[in-house]
C-alpha cells in the first residue's frame, strides 16, 4: 500500500536488501548467475555429488523393481519402515516453501521477496523426492495409476473413506498447485532472461517459456490478482497436506498414532524442518554467488526466528503427546511411550529430543541467530532431528503394538540407506539445475523493494 | 484505415515519470494505450483505470466446478458404482468426502487462476509489435514505456509525437507493425 502512513513499516522496509542497488544492478546480478558461460566450482562439485547420489538412487530403484521391496528392511510388523519416514520428512520440508511464498505474501511480509523463488523450487523438488517413496513402496510401482479413480474393466475403485487415498489426492494436488504458482511467478523473470540473453537459442528457449510476456500494465494487474488468488488457495492447501499426511497415522488405531493432536503437530514440524532446509540452502548459496546484499542477514535471522517459534510448538507437542499418553490411562498408549523413551529405540528418541528441542534453544541468542555458520549448523541438526522424529513415530509404534507375540525390531538394510541418500541426490540434482538455469531470486519482486520503485507525488 | 505504424512509444527513466505521463495522456483523451514496466506499479493501474479484472470470477467458477467434481465423483463411486457395505454404515458417508472435495476445489481453482491469467493477458503470444522497438528489451530491466496505439481515434502521427515530447520522455519512437 503506497499511502500507508505506517512509519515503522517504512523504516523496516529499508533494510530488507542492502542499500545502493538500482533496477539495473538487481537485474544484472541475479540474471548473471544464469546467463554466464562460467560455472563456479562450487556448483560443479554440488551438482556432481547430486548426480553421483542420483545414480545410487537409480541403482536401488532398479534393484527394487527387479527383486521387490524385500531388499528394504520392511518386515512384519514394521511394514512402513524407512519408506514412509522419508516420505513424511520430504513432504514436510516442502512446506516452508509454500509458507514463504503464499502465507507471507498474504501477510504482506516484503522480506520474503528475495527468498521465495528458491524456497518454492525447494518445495517442488522435495515433493518430487517424497513422491518416490510411496510409489516404490507400492511394490508394483508401474501400477500406480490404480490409486486414481478411472473407468476400468476390473469393476473396482479406490476406497474414498481411507486416508491413504486422501493422501494421493492431497499430495498430487500440492505438487501441481506448487508448480503452477511457481511458474506464474517465473513468467516475468523468464521475459527478463529472454531480453537479456545474447545466444539466440537461449533467447528462443526463454522466449518460449515466457510465452510473450511484455510487462504491460494489463499483464501486471492480472498477474497481481492471480498471485494473490493462488496464494489464497495455497495457504489452506499447505495446511491440509500435512494434516492429511498425519491422518495416515491418526485414523489407524495403533498406540502412539491414534491422536487428534497430530495435524497441528505435523504441520508445525513440517514448517520447522522446511525452514531448516531453506537456511541450509540459502547460507552457502548466498556466500558462493555473492548475494549477501539481496539475501541479507535479516532474512537469515527472520528464518531463524520462525524456526525457533515452530520448534517451540514442536517441543510443546512432544510434551503434550507424552502427557496425554499418561493422562489417558490407556495401558497400550502408556506402554507405547514408555517403550519409545526407555525401550530398544531409546537412543533414537533421545537423539531426537536433543536435535529438535535442546540444541535449537541456542537460537534464543541473537549472536548465534545472526551468525551464518552457527545458523547453518543448527539447521542441519534440525533436519536430522525431524527425520528422527518421523522414524521414531513410525517404527517404534509399529514394532511394539498391542500383541507382545507380534513384536519385532526393525533393521534398516543398506538399500534403505541407499534409497534415502539417493533421494537427497535427486534433490541436489534438480536444485542445482534450477540454480543454473532459472533465476534463483525473483527479480521483479526484488525490484519492487527498491526505494526508487516508489511513485512520487500525490496519489490519485 | 490502417495506420502506417502500430503506435508511438515514449520511454521514461523512472516509474514516477511513467505514471505522470500515463495520467496526462488519459486526460488528453487517449484510450488505446498501454504502459510497460519491469515490475507492477499500483499507481499505474490506477492511472490507466485497470482496477477490475474477471480473474476472481474465473477462479470462483473453477473452484465450484472442482468441488462438484470431487464430491459427485465420490458419491457416484461409493453409492452407485462400487458400494461397499461396512457394518451397515451409510453408503453416502459425506464426512469422508470432505478431504478429496477440498483438494479438488483447490486444484481446479488453481488451474483456473493460471489459465485465466494466460487468457486475460492474451498469452501465449508469439509476436507483438512493441518488440520491434530496439530499446524495448529494457522494459524488463530498468526502463518504463508508454505506448499510444494507432487505433486510437485521436491518434495522429505528428500531433501525438509532439504531445508525447511535452511529457519529458527520454525518447519517442515509432512502433512498426
Amino acid at each position: 500500500m503506497p499511502d500507508n502512513p505506517n512509519v515503522v513499516e517504512q523504516e523496516r522496509l529499508q533494510d530488507v536488501i542492502a542499500p545502493g542497488y538500482t533496477f539495473g544492478t538487481v537485474t544484472d546480478q541475479i540474471a548473471a548467475v544464469v546467463l554466464t558461460r562460467r560455472t563456479p566450482l562450487f556448483w560443479m562439485a554440488c551438482f556432481g555429488l547430486g548426480v553421483a547420489l542420483l545414480l545410487l538412487f537409480l541403482w536401488s530403484v532398479a534393484l527394487i523393481l527387479a527383486k521387490g521391496v524385500g531388499v528394504w528392511g520392511i518386515r512384519t510388523p514394521v511394514m512402513w519402515g524407512f519408506a514412509i519416514t522419508n516420505f513424511v520428512w520430504w513432504i514436510g520440508i516442502g512446506h516452508a516453501g509454500t509458507l514463504i511464498s503464499a502465507i507471507l505474501l498474504l501477510l504482506n511480509q516484503k522480506w520474503r521477496n528475495s527468498i521465495n523463488r528458491f524456497a518454492e523450487a525447494m518445495t517442488l523438488f522435495a515433493v518430487a523426492c517424497a513422491g518416490m517413496f510411496p510409489l516404490l513402496h507400492l511394490g508394483r510401482p508401474w501400477l500406480f495409476y490404480w490409486l486414481f479413480p478411472y473407468p476400468n474393466a476390473m469393476g473396482v475403485q479406490p476406497q474414498f473413506r481411507s486416508p491413504l487415498v486422501w493422501d494421493v489426492f492431497a499430495v498430487s494436488t500440492y505438487g501441481t498447485v506448487s508448480l503452477l504458482f511457481w511458474y506464474v511467478g517465473l513468467m516475468p523473470d523468464l521475459a527478463t532472461l529472454r531480453d537479456r540473453a545474447r545466444n539466440p537459442i537461449v533467447r528462443y528457449l526463454y522466449g518460449v517459456m515466457a510465452m510473450g510476456w511484455r510487462g504491460s500494465a494489463r499483464h501486471w494487474s492480472v498477474h497481481e490478482t492471480a498471485s494473490l488468488l493462488l496464494a489464497g488457495l495455497a495457504t489452506p492447501l499447505v495446511l491440509s497436506v500435512h494434516t492429511v499426511v498425519s491422518f495416515d497415522f491418526t485414523i489407524a488405531i495403533v498406540p502412539g498414532w491414534h491422536s487428534t493432536f497430530f495435524p497441528p503437530y505435523f504441520v508445525a514440524g513440517a514448517i520447522y524442518s522446511g525452514f531448516a532446509m531453506v537456511l541450509a540452502l540459502a547460507i552457502p548459496l548466498r556466500a558462493v554467488y555473492g548475494l549477501q546484499g539481496l539475501i541479507t542477514d535479516r532474512h537469515l535471522e527472520n528464518s531463524g526466528k520462525l524456526m525457533l517459534a515452530t520448534g517451540e510448538i514442536v517441543a510443546y507437542a512432544y510434551f503434550m503427546e507424552t502427557f496425554t499418553a499418561w493422562y489417558s490411562g490407556d495401558v497400550f498408549e502408556q506402554a507405547a511411550f514408555w517403550h519409545r523413551m526407555f525401550g530398544p529405540y531409546a537412543i533414537t528418541y533421545w537423539a531426537l529430543i536433543t536435535c529438535n528441542i535442546i540444541l535449537p534453544q541456542a537460537l534464543w541468542f541473537k549472536k548465534i541467530r545472526s551468525n551464518p555458520v552457527t545458523l547453518f549448523l543448527i539447521s542441519i541438526i534440525v533436519l536430522v532431528g525431524m527425520w528422527l522424529e518421523r522414524y521414531v513415530i513410525i517404527v517404534t509404534s509399529l514394532a511394539q503394538d498391542f500383541l507382545t507375540s507380534s513384536w519385532d525390531m526393525f533393521h534398516a538394510t543398506r538399500w534403505d540407506w541407499a534409497t534415502y541418500i539417493g533421494t537427497i541426490g535427486l534433490f541436489m540434482f534438480l536444485f542445482f539445475l534450477f540454480i543454473r538455469l532459472l533465476p534463483m531470486i525473483s527479480i521483479f519482486e526484488v525490484r519492487t523493494l527498491l526505494p526508487q520503485a516508489k511513485v512520487a507525488g500525490e496519489k490519485s | 484505415m490502417r495506420q502506417p505504424v502500430h503506435g508511438l512509444m515514449a520511454e521514461f527513466e523512472t516509474p514516477t515519470g511513467l505514471v505522470q505521463a500515463a495520467r496526462a495522456v488519459r486526460e488528453k483523451g487517449y484510450r488505446k494505450l498501454d504502459a510497460y514496466s519491469p515490475f507492477p506499479i499500483e499507481d499505474l493501474s490506477a492511472a490507466l483505470h485497470l482496477h477490475k479484472n474477471k480473474l476472481p470470477l474465473i477462479v470462483l467458477i473453477g473452484g465450484v466446478c472442482g468441488l462438484l467434481t470431487g464430491y459427485l465423483m465420490q458419491y457416484y463411486i461409493t453409492v452407485w458404482y462400487f458400494p461397499i457395505n461396512v457394518g451397515g454404515r451409510p453408503l453416502h458417508s459425506w464426512p469422508a468426502y470432505i478431504v478429496i472435495s477440498f483438494e479438488m476445489t483447490i486444484l481446479f481453482a488453481a488451474f483456473a487462476a493460471t489459465f485465466g491469467l494466460l487468457a486475460l493477458c492474451g498469452l501465449p503470444m508469439p509476436y507483438h509489435p512493441v518488440f520491434n522497438v530496439p530499446r524495448f528489451a529494457l522494459a524488463s530491466r530498468n526502463r518504463f514505456f508508454l505506448c499510444i496505439e494507432s487505433t486510437d481515434p485521436l491518434f495522429d502521427l505528428k500531433a501525438t509525437t509532439a504531445f508525447l515530447q511535452t511529457l519529458e520522455p527520454k525518447e519517442v519512437t515509432e512502433v512498426a507493425h
